[in-house]
């Protein structure tokens, strides 16, 4: 079982990349140590800003340091960079087109003993909601690796969601096929026989793919559509993948509404009628447990993901 | 500063007070008041302190300015206009028009402006994240800011004004536009800033006031700001909201946003001329 959290991963780049430019800025809100950006504080201490328990103020003077040249990468909880700075996002980021990147660390319910205060089920809807805001959720360290490079290469905003915990590899150092807001397609199955597609983002990919692997014995083949870009968002991808498919489902660690499902069901519904099922949190307090137990109890899991399938196709 | 740039830019602020005017009569809105009582601080920055042109305008070694007080883009407009940024009649044929690029709140699609701004507490933290990325790449421009003095009491403008403290940006100026009134009332009725002075300054800021609306005393504020490279600096324009448009509408609260009916509109007409033949 792999040990590097995403974010792990997003730091390793950061300070790879940092060698050779000095641009490149890491902001913190008394995060770095949730963030796993220890190391580059102290390997970078000229380009690490620490701004204290003051999210609004994060974002904002990611902003200004973007305006006058840098490169910033802004680091806090998905839960309080994605509301508490919201406004910040909006105004001083996307409307005035600053090279910031919001990285929402420990997102979705990775807090998931802590309370609905640090839960993040709303910040894909919050965030894609925002014109010139772009939306990623990565699944594994390697394509999280990738997706921070190509991001090191444009001057946009962007907002970035991972969890806490590591997760399971799905790609390999050599072997992470990856093109910028396209999304990476997986396919299981011999394509005969009931065809499914499963449209998954973040931390939903792996149990997804488990789910795949289950339907696959079962004789059902599966397209899994890795949609790290919840935007802008894969269309092309889907209406392919779903071209000959019976059913598509949707998989996603945020409330049920506003996210990847909001997106998989309005693509689908206009250009391709099928029946669309979406499997996210749902719209309550969520139960309190570390989050393999919270996702367990809710079938966000590699059966309860199957058993949608198969009650469904 | 010499008394005679003094008195011709004491006119041009009255000059530009009438581009306002004209600005908002045409176009059916406008926040009139902040914008008379913000414009000595506006020319002054814009004539006298800051390194900033339309030539220079990508410069990165150039000065920047934030308008934190977002509402009062019809001033900021007219500054800029008479700048060389973009043409006055323009400006004053389209503002708030529909389609217009110059909305009702700063634009940075706008050559000149270098942020948007419109929602209240933004400038002073994104004036902070300039001055540390200026200061980090050893350049020389300064940042400034202008504030409402009701903007106050958003909390991210402390967020600021500590953050500021802490990293001792001494290439940070902020003013804070002291008119007194916000559109509900006296700013001690809605909330209170008596203590502006000391409760700035114990966030290690320096702090001094100046009347906000003389060209005079605003340019020898910024010109000490400068010499003033351990801290950043805060100046307490004090200011009459509507300044210049008389007593039909110097510190009335009801002109916070208003347009003037004719008769108003002569009266202020009339004010300004009086003002710019004293000066």
């Amino acid at each position: 079982m792999n040990k590097i959290p995403n974010r792990q991963a997003i730091c390793e780049v950061l300070m790879e990349k940092a060698k050779n430019d000095k641009d490149i800025i890491v902001l913190c809100s008394d995060s770095r140590g949730s963030a796993s950006m220890t190391p580059f504080f102290k390997a970078y201490p000229e380009q690490s800003v620490e701004v204290g328990i003051a999210e609004q103020n994060l974002v904002s003077i990611a902003a200004g340091m973007a305006h006058v040249g840098k490169k910033a990468y802004c680091f806090s909880p998905a839960c309080f960079i994605s509301t508490r700075s919201y406004e910040q996002a909006k105004v001083d980021v996307a409307y005035s087109n600053t090279n910031v990147k919001l990285i929402g660390i420990s997102g979705g319910i990775s807090y998931g003993e802590l309370g609905m205060s640090h839960h993040s089920a709303q910040d894909i809807a919050a965030m894609t909601a925002i014109p010139n805001m772009r939306v990623y959720l990565p699944s594994d360290r390697f394509q999280t690796a990738k997706l921070i490079e190509a991001l090191l290469k444009d001057e946009k905003p962007a907002y970035v969601r991972v969890g806490r915990n590591p997760v399971e590899d799905i790609y390999s150092e050599g072997d992470t096929p990856f093109e910028m807001d396209k999304a990476t397609v997986l396919k299981f199955g011999d394509g005969k026989g009931k065809k499914v597609v499963i449209t998954a983002c973040g931390e939903m990919v792996r149990p997804s793919i488990e789910a795949a692997k289950k339907l696959e014995q079962e004789g059902i083949s599966t397209t899994l559509l890795d949609m790290y870009c919840v935007k802008p968002f894969d269309s092309e991808a889907l209406i392919k993948a779903a071209d000959d498919a019976q059913l598509v489902v949707s998989v996603e660690e945020h409330a049920p509404f506003g996210g990847l499902g909001a997106n998989v069901a309005s693509v689908i519904s206009a250009n391709r009628p099928c029946r669309v099922i979406q499997r996210a949190l749902p719209d309550d307090h969520v139960i309190t447990g570390k989050s393999k137990a919270v996702f367990d109890h809710y079938g966000l899991n590699a059966e309860g993901i199957a058993d949608t399938v198969r009650v469904n196709l | 500063m010499e008394k005679e740039r003094a008195r011709e830019l004491s006119i041009k602020a009255m000059d530009l007070r009438r581009v306002v005017l004209e600005m908002i009569m045409k176009s059916g809105g406008g926040h009139i008041g902040g914008d008379f009582s913000v414009m000595e601080t506006l020319v002054t920055l814009y004539f006298e302190i800051m390194n900033i042109s339309p030539e220079n305008k990508d410069d990165p070694d150039r000065d920047y300015f934030i308008m934190s007080k977002g509402h009062s883009v019809e001033s900021y407009y007219a500054v800029l206009a008479d700048k060389g940024f973009f043409d006055t009649k323009e400006l004053i044929d389209t503002f708030s028009q529909f389609g217009s690029k110059f909305i009702g709140h700063p634009n940075n699609e706008i050559d000149g402006i270098e942020m948007n701004s419109g929602s209240l507490g933004h400038g002073l933290p994104v004036s902070v994240g300039m001055a540390l990325a200026c200061r980090m790449d050893k350049r020389p421009g300064r940042v400034y800011t202008v504030m409402g003095d009701g903007e106050l009491a958003e909390g991210s403008v402390w967020e600021g004004f500590m953050a500021a403290g802490h990293y001792k940006l001494g290439n940070l100026c902020a003013v804070v536009d002291r008119n007194h009134l916000q559109i509900s009332g006296t700013t001690e009725e809605v909330m209170t800033h008596e203590k502006l002075h000391s409760q700035v300054e114990s966030f290690d800021w320096n702090v001094m006031e100046a009347n906000g609306n003389s060209i005079e005393e605003m340019a020898d504020a910024f010109n000490k700001a400068k010499t003033v490279t351990d801290r950043p600096t805060l100046i307490i324009a004090n200011t009459i909201k509507g300044f210049g448009g008389g007593d039909v509408m110097e510190n009335n609260v009801g002109w916070h946003h208003h347009v003037p009916n004719d008769e108003e509109y002569a009266q202020i007409v009339s004010a300004i001329n009086r003002r710019k033949e004293a000066i």
